[in-house]
C-alpha cells in the first residue's frame, strides 16, 4: 500500500516535500497518512495474530505445555488489546484517510497537521503495549476489559496500558473530529448528504460514536489509575466504591466500540456489492437510517455485557429487550444487500468474495449475537467459548474480510496496479475454511461448558481444541499470503486502468486517473 | 472452478462432521437437571431453529441470485433500487420473531430472579483460588469448608496421566439434598469470580464487598461440575465448582457426619 505517489508530485505542485523518512514523519497528505495506517495495522494485526497463535499453542493439547497460566493471561489480554486498538481501528481509520476525501472529492482532510499527529501518536502507544512483555511481572494480564480488582492488583504492565490506551483514545478522537469535518465541510458541490457514498455515511456516524464514547473510556482508565496509585477507591468497595460501576463505565463505551469496528465494514460491504452486481444499492435511504438506528441503539445495550454481574429483574429485561431489537436494522442490512444483488450482474473478484463472505459469517455471528442477548442461554453462555466464537464471527469474519475486500477493492486506485486474482481469490478461500475450522466448533466448546480464558481444560474438550488450533495456525499463515499479495501487487503487478471495476460509480473510480494523484481533486468535481 | 467446488466440498463435510459430533453428545449444553436449566435447555433449542429458519431463508435467496443472476452467464442487471412496501414488511416481521423469542425468555427470567423462600442457604465465597462455602440456614446450618482444586500438579504439567474428571475435582463438594430449593449467596474476598454450574443452568459473579444471590433445586442425586468464569487471576482455570445432589435421608448422614467432625475439630482448639 505505500510506495505509490512518489512520481505523481512535483509538475504542476510546486510544494516541495521532504523525502525519504522525513516525508513520512512530516506529511499532512491523507494518502501517505492513510497509507502509514494501513501498514501499521497489518504490523499490529501480525504482533496480535502472533500472540493468538501462541494461545492456542497452548490450547492445542490438555496440560500447560507452552505458556504458564500468568503469561497465557498476559497473551489473551494483549491480543485482545492489540487487535481491537492496534489492528482494526487504525485499520479503518486508514480506509478513511484515504478514501473519504476521494469519494466526497477533498483535496485532503480538513485538519491535516493534526492528521498526522494522531496517527505518530500511534507509534508510542503501540510501543507500550508491546514493551510491557518484557517489564518486571509482565503485561497487564486482565483481559482485555481489565475489570478491576483484578487490574487494580497487576504491576507497571497495566500502567503501561492506561497510558496507552489514553494515548489511542486522544487519537481516536482527533481522527474522529478530523473525519466528521472533513465529511461536513468539504464535500463537492451538488454532494448532498443523502447523495454521499455509503462508505462516508458509515465513518460519519462511526465518527460521532468515538467522539461519544473515547472520553467515557479515557475517564474510567483514569478512575482505575487513581485506584491504583492515589488512594481513591472508585472501584473498590472497602472504600465506599464498587467494582461493578468500572463494567458499566467501560461497557458503555464497550458496546458502541464493538459497533465502531463493525459499521465501516457496512460502509466497505455496501461499496462492493453494488458495484460487482452491477446494479445500484438497495434501498440507500432505509440503509442510512439502519445505520443510524444502530449507532444509537448501541449506546444503550451496555449491561448485556453483564447479565450474570448481578442486576435487577427490570434490567435484565430492558437490557435483553434493547439488544434484540439491534437485529432488526442489522437485518434490514443484510436484506438490502441481497436485494441489491438480486437481478444483477455479478462478477466474483476477491473483494467480492469477501464481500459475500463477510454476510454470510456475519449473519452467523448475528444469529449467535441474539441467542447471547437472550438472558436465561445467556447465563449458561456467558464468559464461556460460545462468545469467543460470537465474536470472532463479528470481528473476523466481519470486520476483518470487509477491510481485506475493502484492500483488493481499492489497491489498484492506490497503486495504479492490480493484485493477482487468482492468489487473491486463494487467499479468500484459504481464509474462510481456517477461520471456520477455528471458530465453528468454539460454538460447541461454550456450549459445553469450557470457559474462556483458561490456559487448560478438561480432556472432554480435547478434540475441538485441537481443530480448533489446527484452524488458527492455517488462518495466521494464510495471512501472510496477503501480504505477499500486497506486495506482489505494489512491485509488479499489471498496470490498472483508471477504473478497473465496470460498475464503480463513486468520484475516485469516475472523476480521478489510476493511481490516485499525490494531490487530488483541487478543483472539486461537480456532483449531479 | 473444479478447485472451488473442492473447496466447497471441504468445507460442506467439515461442517458435517462438526454436527455429527455434536448431536446429542457431551458438545451440547449439557443435560439439564433443574427447572431453569431445563428452560434455557428448551429456548436455546427453539432458538436455533428459528435461526436455521431464517438462514435457509436468507441465503437460499442469496446463492440463488449468486448461481443465476451471474455477469459470466450473461444475465442482464435490472435497475430498480428500493421499495417502501418489501422495505416495511422485512422491518415487521423480525421483530414479530423477536416477540416470539423474548416471551418465554421474560418469563424465565422471572422465575431465576425469584430467591425468595428458600429451603435452605448457603455463601459461597470466591478467593484466588477457591471457593469457601458456608451452609448459613437450613438443614446442615452452620457447616462451613474451603473447596480447593484436588487434581494433582502432576497431572496439569504433563507428568502423570490425566484422570476423566481432570481439573473438574476438588476435595470438598457442596453437598445439597434433592428437590429443595437452595438459595445460593455470593461474595468474593479479593476479586470477581463467578459460580457457575452448567447442569443446574446458574451462572453468578462472586463481588467482593457485595452480595449477590441466586437459587437451584437440583431434581435428581448426582455430581454436577462446573468452574469459575470470570477471569480471576493466574489460577483462574483451576478453581472448579462441583455441586453433589443426595436424596433427603443420605444428605441426613452427610449433615450429621459434618457436624460432628467440626465439633471434634472445635473442641481440640479449645483443649489446645
Amino acid at each position: 500500500m505505500a510506495a505509490v505517489h512518489g512520481d505523481a508530485h512535483g509538475h504542476e505542485h510546486d510544494d516541495h516535500h521532504p523525502s525519504g523518512i522525513m516525508r513520512w514523519i512530516t506529511t499532512t497528505n491523507h494518502k501517505d497518512i492513510g497509507t502509514m495506517y494501513l501498514w501499521f495495522s497489518f504490523a499490529m494485526f501480525l504482533t496480535g495474530g502472533t500472540l493468538a497463535l501462541g494461545i492456542r499453542a497452548e490450547l492445542f493439547q490438555p496440560g500447560i505445555q507452552i505458556l504458564q497460566p500468568e503469561l497465557f493471561n498476559q497473551f489473551t489480554t494483549l491480543h485482545g488489546l492489540i487487535m481491537v486498538f492496534g489492528a482494526i481501528m487504525p485499520a479503518f481509520v486508514g480506509f478513511a484517510n484515504w478514501q473519504v476525501p476521494l469519494m466526497i472529492g477533498a483535496p485532503d482532510m480538513a485538519f491535516a497537521r493534526m492528521n498526522n499527529w494522531s496517527f505518530w501518536l500511534l507509534i508510542p502507544a503501540a510501543t507500550l503495549l508491546v514493551s510491557s512483555f518484557f517489564l518486571p511481572g509482565g503485561a497487564a494480564a486482565g483481559g482485555w476489559t481489565f475489570y478491576p480488582p483484578l487490574s487494580t492488583q497487576g504491576g507497571l504492565g497495566v500502567d503501561f496500558m492506561i497510558f496507552a490506551v489514553h494515548i489511542l483514545g486522544a487519537s481516536s478522537i482527533m481522527g474522529s473530529i478530523n473525519i466528521i469535518t472533513t465529511i461536513l465541510n468539504m464535500r463537492a458541490p451538488g454532494m448532498t448528504l443523502m447523495k454521499m457514498p455509503m462508505f462516508v455515511w458509515t465513518w460519519l456516524i462511526t465518527a460521532y460514536l468515538l467522539v461519544l464514547v473515547m472520553p467515557v473510556l479515557a475517564g474510567t482508565v483514569t478512575m482505575l489509575l487513581t485506584d491504583r496509585h492515589f488512594g481513591t477507591s472508585f472501584f473498590n468497595a472497602a472504600g465506599g466504591g464498587d467494582p461493578v460501576m468500572f463494567q458499566h463505565i467501560f461497557w458503555f463505551f464497550g458496546h458502541p466500540e464493538v459497533y465502531i469496528m463493525i459499521l465501516p465494514s457496512f460502509g466497505i460491504v455496501s461499496e462492493v456489492i453494488p458495484t460487482f452486481s452491477r446494479k445500484p444499492l438497495f434501498g440507500y435511504s432505509s440503509m442510512v437510517y439502519a445505520t443510524a438506528s444502530i449507532a444509537i441503539l448501541s449506546c444503550v445495550v451496555w449491561a448485556h455485557h453483564m447479565f450474570t454481574a448481578g442486576m435487577p429483574t427490570v434490567g435484565q429485561l430492558f437490557f435483553m429487550y434493547a439488544t434484540m431489537l439491534i437485529a432488526v436494522p442489522t437485518g434490514v442490512k443484510v436484506f438490502n444487500w441481497t436485494a441489491t444483488m438480486w437481478q444483477g450482474s455479478m462478477s466474483f473478484e476477491t473483494p467480492m468474495l469477501f464481500a459475500i463472505g463477510f454476510i454470510f459469517l456475519f449473519v452467523i455471528g448475528g444469529f449467535s449475537g441474539v441467542i447471547c442477548a437472550i438472558v436465561p442461554i445467556d447465563i449458561q453462555v456467558q464468559d464461556t467459548y460460545y462468545v469467543i466464537a460470537h465474536f470472532h464471527y463479528v470481528l473476523v469474519s466481519g470486520s476483518l474480510f470487509a477491510l481485506f475486500a475493502g484492500a483488493y477493492y481499492w489497491i489498484p486506485k492506490w497503486t495504479g496496479r492490480m493484485y493477482n486474482e487468482t492468489l487473491g481469490k486463494t487467499h479468500f478461500w484459504l481464509s474462510m475454511f481456517f477461520f471456520n475450522l477455528t471458530f465453528f466448533v468454539q460454538h460447541f466448546l461454550g456450549l459445553a461448558g469450557m470457559p474462556r480464558r483458561i490456559p487448560d481444560y478438561n480432556l472432554q474438550f480435547a478434540d475441538f481444541n485441537m481443530i480448533s488450533s489446527i484452524g488458527a495456525f492455517g488462518f495466521g499463515l494464510t495471512q501472510l499470503l496477503f501480504l505477499y499479495v500486497m506486495i506482489n501487487c505494489i512491485r509488479s503487478g499489471e498496470k490498472a486502468p483508471q477504473k478497473p471495476w465496470d460498475g464503480a460509480t463513486t468520484l475516485e473510480w469516475t472523476h480521478l486517473p489510476t493511481p490516485a494523484p499525490y494531490h487530488s481533486f483541487e478543483k472539486p468535481p461537480v456532483v449531479q | 472452478m473444479r478447485s472451488k467446488s473442492a473447496v466447497a466440498l471441504a468445507g460442506v463435510s467439515a461442517l458435517a462432521l462438526y454436527s455429527s459430533m455434536a448431536v446429542g453428545s457431551k458438545y451440547n449444553l449439557p443435560e439439564p437437571q433443574s427447572v431453569i436449566a431445563k428452560d434455557i435447555y428448551d429456548q436455546h433449542i427453539l432458538l436455533l431453529w428459528i435461526c436455521l429458519v431464517i438462514f435457509i431463508g436468507v441465503f437460499g435467496v442469496m446463492f440463488y441470485s449468486v448461481l443465476k443472476h451471474r455477469k459470466s452467464l450473461g444475465y442482464k442487471a435490472a435497475n430498480f433500487h428500493h421499495s417502501t412496501a418489501v422495505e416495511i414488511i422485512w422491518t415487521v416481521i423480525p421483530c414479530l420473531i423477536l416477540v416470539v423469542m423474548a416471551y418465554p425468555a421474560t418469563k424465565t427470567v422471572i422465575a431465576m430472579k425469584d430467591t425468595s423462600s428458600p429451603d435452605m442457604t448457603i455463601k459461597a465465597t470466591g478467593y484466588q483460588w477457591m471457593w469457601g462455602y458456608d451452609y448459613l440456614q437450613g438443614e446442615g446450618e452452620g457447616i462451613s469448608f474451603y473447596s480447593k482444586l484436588s487434581t494433582p500438579r502432576a497431572q496439569v504439567e504433563n507428568k502423570a496421566p490425566k484422570g476423566e474428571n481432570y481439573l473438574l475435582e476438588v476435595d470438598n463438594r457442596v453437598v445439597v439434598p434433592v428437590g429443595k430449593k437452595v438459595r445460593v449467596i455470593l461474595t468474593a474476598n479479593d476479586v470477581i469470580h463467578a459460580w457457575w454450574v452448567p447442569a443446574l443452568g446458574i451462572k453468578q459473579d462472586a463481588v467482593p464487598g457485595f452480595i449477590r444471590d441466586t437459587w437451584f433445586t437440583a431434581d435428581k442425586p448426582g455430581i454436577y461440575r462446573g468452574q469459575c468464569a470470570e477471569l480471576c487471576g493466574k489460577d483462574h482455570g483451576f478453581m472448579p465448582i462441583v455441586v453433589e445432589a443426595m436424596e433427603a435421608g443420605e444428605y441426613s448422614k452427610w449433615v450429621a457426619a459434618q457436624q460432628s467432625a467440626s465439633a471434634v475439630k472445635t473442641s481440640m482448639h479449645v483443649e489446645k
